[in-house]
Order: structure tokens, then C-alpha cells, then sequence
């Protein structure tokens, strides 16, 4: 499903992924834990082709990410046929980035409208579904600074489902929020996770991890330190480094 | 009363005895504060302005009837006309051109940024009236224009004279200037637009075009209109520049009509209050425009003159509404 093999990303000196491997099936729940820097977010977006790699290649249901391959060299696709890719690539931010000039309806129908041109009607449908999925529904007309930070984040998962995507990335969903609001927004991605959706997520709420995923990886200085189910990364940390860490967070 | 258990007297912050008790707390009347430099500072300014408004009506030498017969004379009116299409055109060309400069500006490609910032270098460094007389003057430079093939043949070619007229040269003369600077007022625009914008637009896969036109564009709105307003009022009274190319625009024709009669204040005022009507036309219609584009930027938009004054109408016939009533129970 998501094929990410050996993956090298530097900014200048600054080596950030230093060959990661990653595997999630279809319908699985991966977490990305790890220390601030450690390259969590980097290799999240390298995954949607937001940051060009340097070094090895994303794939996603064998179709690879950003590049088109003839024989051992990769060539980078045309910004159309990037975009075109991205539109089956849920991508959900830790600041929302809603587009504030657009209503919550509008801001869930643009990209299924303009990037997959499906039928107005179909688009219609799908985002009072989805609306009414995350709870959302009354508030379709509202601009998103009339809303809170958690309904907020909702409408943007919301906006990344409309895509019909293979799979939703979700880059610290919560660490912007006011603590009483990061229940909803987990909530509705545990609603996600039981409905089969493949999803990798970086956080930091290891309550989340323990309860959702199905492989939770610790990722330290670029590289992944160790994977495996929770309750071995978890409760039984082989590594040092991942223990300290838990040690911190938990 | 039954004793207080906690001691109920709070003496202010003066100092002053009085005595809180918590039984006084619905009764205690709020008097607002007193302004009394105020009303004197408001009254020196009204004395001040009736001195200059009577300065203004009284002195004949303004010659107000002078002014009245001028004001909506026919060649006065052919003369706004014609400033306001200057302006007009010398706007939207400007803005188009300035669009397409700045996303040239902005774009990955070299050539395209450095010729977008030598063009604004260019028209920002000469003055707009050299400009204008360079377009004046174009046909001495080339006699004939030719369309064709760039270095090879042509297919047609016009006389100068015949395809630039002077109205054509001033309006183009305005437009190309205006578009040095509505290009960098755009660029201003585009890049006051949030990076994690783009970065949304970009992770939702919506085409290139559209991400500009639907997502960047509105919001670089907020920016650009309060400084292009400026702009364009600038451009109404720049207008008048083009005087030199001895088009009836309003300041010409005024001229033309005092060297005539020898009424030069009346019909110097006359120019100003037709510049005075224009500009206040599109300092309301920017109000309007602003309004608009800052759609979803506040919880609540503020409201329009207009719905502030029906509210509080509205707030009046409640209030006079509700004294009858109780008039009514009182008796």
C-alpha cells in the first residue's frame, strides 16, 4: 500500500532522513513517534511529495510518488501529474490551514470540485456526509475563524476524506489545540480508524498510539530506531533511545 | 437583618467612608464620567470651521455664480468624461499588466523575474510626464508600426499617428506607469498570503491556476485593495498630467476656459469639486469592495453606514415603543 524504502532528505548539511523504510498495509493505522527534530514531519511530507526527497522512493499502491522511473534513474514528474497524485493523498495539518475566505462547505468541496472534477451534485452529497460525520453539519455555512480550534481541525479532516484518499496523513493533529479540544478531534480519527481508513499519524498522544494503531514507529535522529505493535514499542521498548523517550512523554 | 457572619464593610479605594454593604449593590446608580475639555475642543473647532466657511461664501472674489454657470457647462462635462475613461483605462490596463508582472516577479523562472523587475525599475524611474511625452511623440521615433513575424516579414503595418491617437498615448502612457507600481502592490498581495495557504492547496492537489485564482488571489485582496484605492485616486488627479499632451481633460478644459474669460479661481474650483466628486465616488465604492474581500477575516463584519444608522432607528422606536407601554401600566 504505502512503500516508503530508504529515504535520504537534507537540508544543506542538515541531514534529516538519513534511509527510512516504512511499510503500512491497506486499512492499517501507523504512528510516528519521536523527539522534536527527529524528522517525523519531514518524512510525512516527503510521503505526499511536499518536500522532494533526496535519496529513495515513496510509493503508494505501487504507483510511485513525485517521480516516473526509466531504468535505474528517477525523474521527477510535472507539477500537473504531482498535483493529480496528491489529490488521493489526505493530508491533515497541525494548524488546520482551512482557507479562511471560504465557507466550512466550501472548504471541504473545492479540491473534489477543481482538482478531481466530479459532478457538483456527488460533491453536494459527500460534504454534508462528511460534515455530519465529524459532527460538523450546522456549521456549513461558517467561515473557519468562527470556529473553535478543534472544530477547525475537524473541518480539515473532513476536506482531506472529500478526496476519496487512499490514505490520510496527519502531521501532529492535535498539538495546536487547547487541551479540552484534542478529544474531539482523536475521536473522530479513532471513527476513522475503526472504518478501515490507512492512516499515518504523527503525534505525540501515546494514549492514542496505544489504543489505535497497529504499528507504532520511533523515529530518532532520521533514522527508525524501531516497529512494531504497541504494546511491544510501548510497554516493552527494546531500544534505549526509545525508552528514553516514552520516559519523558509518558 | 440578620448579622453577618463576614465583616460587610469595604471602605473604597479613596478612602472615602462609604460603607458597602452587600444589600446596597442593586441600587447603586453608575454616573458616567464628565468631559468637559471635550466640549471645549469641539467648540473651538466649530468656531474655527464656521470662520472658514464664511471666509468661503462671503469673499466675492471666489465668484461662486462664475462657479455655478461652469460647473455642468457641456465642456466641462465632455472634460470629466474623458478623465474618468483616462482613468479608467489607465486602472484596469494597469492592473492587468501589473498582475501579469508580478507572477512573473514570482515565478521560478529567471528571465521572466529579472525582465518583470527591470520593467518596474524602468517605469518607476521616469518621470510620468517625461512618459507621457515620450508616447506623444512615438510617431517621430517610428513612423510606421508593423505586425508580422518578430525579424521576419510582415504581414500589415499601420502609420503610428493612426494607431496611437493622443488619447490612445495618454491612456497607454498612464497604464504602463500605473502597471510599474500595481505590480509590486500585487506582489505585496500575493506574499502576504500565509505559506501554509499554498502548502494546503498544494496537499489538496488543486491545479496550479486555480490554487491562484481561488485560493491566493482573495486573500491577497485584503492587501492589495486599501493601497490600489490609494492608487486609483492618485490616478484621477494624475490625470490632469496629461494636460501637457493638450487633451480636454477636466484640468485643460478649465484652463482653456479661463484663458478665455479670465475666471481663473472660478474655474480652478470648479476642476476641484469635479476631482473632489470623483474620488469620493470611489472612496465609498473601495469601502464596499474592502468589505467584500474580508469575508470569513473577521467572526463579524463590522456593519455598512447604512445599517448602522437603520439599527439604530431601529433602537430609537424600541426605546420610544417601550416608554408608552409603561406610561400605559403607569396610569
Amino acid at each position: 500500500m504505502v512503500d516508503v524504502r530508504g529515504v535520504h532528505k537534507s537540508y544543506g548539511p542538515l541531514e534529516v532522513l538519513r534511509g527510512v523504510d516504512l511499510r503500512v498495509g491497506a486499512g492499517e493505522v501507523t504512528v510516528v513517534l519521536g523527539p522534536s527534530g527527529s524528522g517525523k514531519s519531514t518524512l510525512l511530507r516527503a510521503v505526499n511529495h511536499l518536500e522532494k526527497i533526496d535519496r529513495g522512493f515513496v510509493a503508494i499502491d505501487g504507483e510511485l510518488i513525485g517521480y516516473r522511473r526509466s531504468g535505474d534513474r528517477l525523474h521527477e514528474l510535472k507539477e500537473r501529474e504531482i498535483l493529480r497524485q496528491r489529490s488521493r493523498i489526505g493530508f491533515v495539518f497541525q494548524s488546520f490551514n482551512l482557507f479562511p475566505h471560504l465557507t466550512v462547505r466550501q472548504n471541504v468541496a473545492e479540491a473534489p470540485l477543481s482538482a478531481q472534477r466530479r459532478p457538483r451534485e456527488e460533491v453536494e452529497e459527500l460534504t454534508a456526509e462528511l460534515l455530519d460525520r465529524v459532527g460538523l453539519r450546522d456549521k456549513a455555512d461558517a467561515y473557519p475563524r468562527q470556529l473553535s480550534g478543534g472544530q477547525q481541525q475537524r473541518v480539515a479532516i473532513a476536506r482531506a476524506l472529500a478526496l476519496r484518499p487512499k490514505v490520510i496523513l496527519f502531521d501532529e493533529p492535535t498539538s495546536a489545540l487547547d487541551p479540552e479540544l484534542v478529544g474531539e478531534v482523536l475521536e473522530v480519527m479513532r471513527d476513522l480508524a475503526r472504518s478501515g481508513t490507512t492512516m499515518i499519524v504523527v503525534t505525540h498522544e501515546i494514549g492514542f498510539a496505544r489504543e489505535v494503531a497497529d504499528t507504532v514507529v520511533f523515529l530518532d535522529e532520521g533514522l527508525i530506531v524501531e516497529q512494531g505493535p504497541p504494546a511491544q514499542v510501548l510497554d516493552a521498548p527494546r531500544h534505549e533511545r526509545t525508552r528514553a523517550f516514552l520516559g519523558k512523554v509518558l | 437583618m440578620t448579622a453577618p457572619s463576614v465583616p460587610e464593610t469595604v471602605t473604597l479605594a479613596g478612602g472615602a467612608a462609604a460603607p458597602l454593604g452587600a444589600a446596597d449593590a442593586g441600587s447603586l446608580r453608575v454616573i458616567r464620567a464628565r468631559h468637559p475639555w471635550r466640549w471645549a475642543a469641539a467648540g473651538v473647532v466649530l468656531v474655527l470651521l464656521a470662520m472658514a466657511l464664511n471666509a468661503l461664501v462671503t469673499n466675492p472674489a471666489w465668484d461662486w455664480p462664475t462657479v455655478g454657470r461652469y460647473l455642468f457647462a457641456p465642456s466641462v462635462l465632455r472634460a470629466v468624461v474623458l478623465t474618468v475613461q483616462l482613468t479608467a483605462l489607465g486602472i484596469v490596463l494597469g492592473f492587468l499588466l501589473g498582475t501579469v508582472l508580478a507572477l512573473m516577479r514570482m515565478s521560478r523562472n529567471p528571465l521572466l523575474a529579472s525582465v518583470a523587475w527591470g520593467y518596474v525599475w524602468l517605469f518607476r524611474s521616469v518621470p510620468l510626464i517625461l512618459q507621457l511625452l515620450f508616447w506623444y511623440n512615438l510617431a517621430i521615433l517610428y513612423r510606421r508600426i508593423s505586425f508580422g513575424i518578430p525579424f521576419g516579414p510582415g504581414f500589415f503595418d499601420v502609420g503610428t499617428m493612426d494607431l496611437i491617437g493622443p488619447v490612445t498615448a495618454a491612456a497607454l502612457g498612464l497604464a504602463l506607469h500605473q502597471a510599474a507600481y500595481a505590480a509590486e502592490i500585487v506582489r505585496a498581495g500575493f506574499l502576504s498570503v500565509g505559506h501554509g495557504q499554498l502548502e494546503a492547496a498544494a496537499a489538496l492537489g488543486i491545479p496550479r491556476a486555480r490554487q491562484i485564482l481561488r485560493i491566493q488571489l482573495p486573500q491577497a485582496m485584503r492587501t492589495i485593495v486599501p493601497t490600489a484605492g490609494n492608487e486609483i485616486i492618485g490616478l484621477v488627479k494624475g490625470t490632469s498630467v496629461v494636460y501637457i499632451m493638450a487633451l480636454p481633460e477636466l484640468f485643460y478644459q478649465v484652463q482653456v476656459i479661463y484663458n478665455r474669460n479670465g475666471r481663473v479661481i472660478a474655474l480652478l474650483l470648479v476642476a476641484a469639486i469635479w476631482y473632489l466628486a470623483l474620488t469620493t465616488v470611489m472612496s465609498v465604492a473601495q469601502y464596499y469592495v474592502e468589505r467584500r474581500f474580508s469575508r470569513g477575516s473577521a467572526r463579524a463584519l463590522p456593519p455598512t453606514p447604512l445599517q448602522r444608522a437603520r439599527r439604530l432607528l431601529a433602537v430609537r422606536r424600541q426605546a420610544r415603543a417601550r416608554a408608552l407601554a409603561d406610561a400605559g401600566t403607569a396610569s
